[in-house]
């Protein structure tokens, strides 16, 4: 197996009901930018979550295997797990305004890392994140550390968090739709910025998104998931060039272009989606509904 | 975008400033009432009976607001009551708050069995009828003041937990719990450094809305002649006396009932307004 991030067959399920996640298998290799692509409901999150060890309560893993570094995952003990996720991953959250703690200072949210999990002292931590900050563009950091999270705007805190996501110097970094809840205008700019940051670092990132546009920017090779079953893993260039799945063809095609934003806003078609749920029933054929 | 510290220099507010003030008065009355009390408390004389108060015809000097029927000073009554409603006030408060919070924490935070152990006990307390329960818990644990802060801690640390499981739920589900679990923080941290400063603002509030309930069922329980020994004031044990004789002198009942009434309602103002400052903006 190469790659630093190797999901197996990883099946999810409700707890006492349906597959949420099919026997999902994808790779992200070291230094590279993986992107997941679905439509919304269709377990891409889940997929981040599952890594993390965040999945929502009623949601269980039933099968299958995830190998980061050459180690599975599953196998470990819950401390021992979250241990190794802490050094090793870091998460770039969907919503920049709920995933800062609203009573603490941004300071010691970027810092608590450093310092807990990496040992570090506060003051190398805290030079650590002034460098950061300033790396990711952020005006006064000195300042900016002593604010609390409802003083900045969305587009600041994105960056906070984005920097923060950096700060350990994690091998992978996880990115649940990190664009959809800002502006277009500040989207573009925060893309650009963990592209930036991402080549920089050198770590390996998985890019999860609904926006095929967003995938053809900053990705190396992706993924496309329809309820909750992988439809096609494939490179970046041979995707786009010549997608091998139906469902991604449709995709690819829905997609509106700046040369024809009208004509080019049509549905995934209806035969295509058949195509793929019948592959998804007969998967649940096959394996059972787990 | 509005700054924190602006926040804090901001004037106070009328209801904070009022309900603040009277509750220092009577802290100061409670503590040095021994001092400032114009008669001793407890020194009948019935020839003294039922002086009315200092602005009435036929009032006697240095009793301010007229004394009761045994000729005991109601102003000096009232001051040493402050204390035991005080001292209920802060130890019962604070210790339902405590056991409350602390449940009410680890059931929302954790939930799986430790919440439905505990959700589920909340539920049989809450359908006791408070104040019975109190009645029937001092019948069993005696009269005196350790048993009356027990019974409160007992029947009302409930509502704590309720309350405040319901907001762990909600912070628990926010995405920087979700990036403290990433960072490899250990559960119970998590909850100490994420949840409960968010849940704060709210322990703070029922905290003294707690303590004016506490001073309340102090009073009911000195009025059915449940609390401390008779021989102390109280303001529930005045105004059951009062109550008797409230036809030929109104003053016996009436003083210690506004006094109680402003208590409480200081306690409740109080939070409301410690709440609107605190909380985090933004939710």
């Amino acid at each position: 197996m190469s790659g630093y991030l190797n999901i197996r067959n990883l099946s999810v399920s409700l707890r006492g009901g349906g597959p949420i996640l099919r026997s999902v298998t994808l790779d992200v290799a070291a230094g590279q930018v993986h992107g997941l692509v679905g439509e919304s409901g269709a377990g891409k999150s889940m997929i981040g979550k599952a890594v993390l060890g965040t999945l929502p309560r009623a949601l269980q893993i039933t099968a299958g295997e995830i190998w980061l570094d050459g180690q599975d995952l599953l196998k470990l003990s819950p401390g021992q797990r979250r241990h190794r996720i802490g050094a090793t991953t870091a998460l770039i959250p969907q919503d920049p305004l709920t995933a800062l703690n609203p009573s603490r200072r941004i300071g010691p949210q970027i810092t608590r890392r450093l310092v807990d999990i990496l040992g570090w002292t506060k003051a190398a931590a805290e030079a650590r994140a002034l460098e950061l900050l300033a790396e990711v563009d952020i005006p006064d950091p000195r300042r900016v550390m002593r604010t609390y999270p409802h003083e900045l705007s969305g587009g600041m805190r994105q960056r906070i968090l984005i920097a923060s996501a950096f700060a350990a110097e994690p091998k992978l970094i996880i990115a649940d739709e990190p664009t959809t809840a800002l502006d277009v205008t500040v989207q573009k700019q925060i893309l650009r910025l963990i592209a930036e940051m991402q080549a920089r670092h050198g770590t390996a990132l998985l890019f999860v998104t609904h926006d095929l546009g967003v995938v053809s920017k900053v990705c190396d090779s992706l993924s496309v998931l329809y309820a909750g079953k992988i439809v096609e893993n494939a490179r970046m260039r041979r995707f786009f060039m010549h997608p091998i799945h139906p469902y991604s063809a449709a995709l690819l095609a829905a997609t509106p272009t700046y040369t024809n934003p009208q004509g080019s806003l049509m549905p995934v078609p209806e035969s295509v989606i058949e195509t793929v749920e019948q592959e998804v029933t007969a998967h649940d054929r096959r394996w059972g509904r787990r | 975008m509005r700054d924190a510290r602006s926040e804090l220099t901001r004037p106070i507010g009328v209801r904070l400033w009022l309900s603040g003030g009277w509750l220092m008065l009577l802290a100061c009355a409670a503590i040095f009432a021994p001092w400032i009390a114009p008669q001793d408390p407890l020194a009948q004389d019935l020839f003294l009976g039922r002086m009315p108060p200092f602005w009435e015809n036929g009032s006697e000097a240095g009793f301010w607001l007229g004394t009761d029927s045994l000729g005991r000073d109601v102003l000096s009554r009232i001051l040493y009551g402050a204390r035991l409603a005080m001292i209920v006030a802060l130890v019962a408060g604070t210790l339902t708050c405590l056991i409350g919070a602390s449940l009410g924490l680890i059931a929302g935070f954790y939930r799986g069995w430790p919440d439905r152990i505990i959700s589920r006990f909340v539920d049989i307390w809450m359908a006791f009828p408070p104040v019975l329960f109190a009645i029937l818990l001092i019948a069993v644990l005696g009269t005196g003041l350790t048993s009356i802060i027990i019974a409160i801690v007992i029947i009302d640390w409930t509502r704590f937990a309720r309350v405040i499981r319901a907001e762990a739920l909600s912070q628990s589900a926010m995405d920087y719990v979700a990036s403290a679990q990433v960072a490899g923080r250990a559960r119970f941290g998590t909850m100490l450094t994420e949840i409960l400063p968010n849940v704060l603002p709210t322990i703070v509030a029922l905290l003294t809305l707690e303590m004016g309930i506490a001073v309340i069922v102090e009073a009911i329980l000195s009025f059915v002649n449940l609390s401390i020994s008779t021989d102390s004031p109280t303001w529930g044990g005045m105004i059951a006396e009062g109550r008797i004789s409230v036809h030929q002198a109104w003053w016996v009942l009436v003083f210690p009932l506004i006094t109680l009434f402003l208590t409480v309602l200081s306690f409740s103002q109080l939070g409301e307004g410690l709440k609107d400052r605190f909380d985090p903006v933004l939710r």
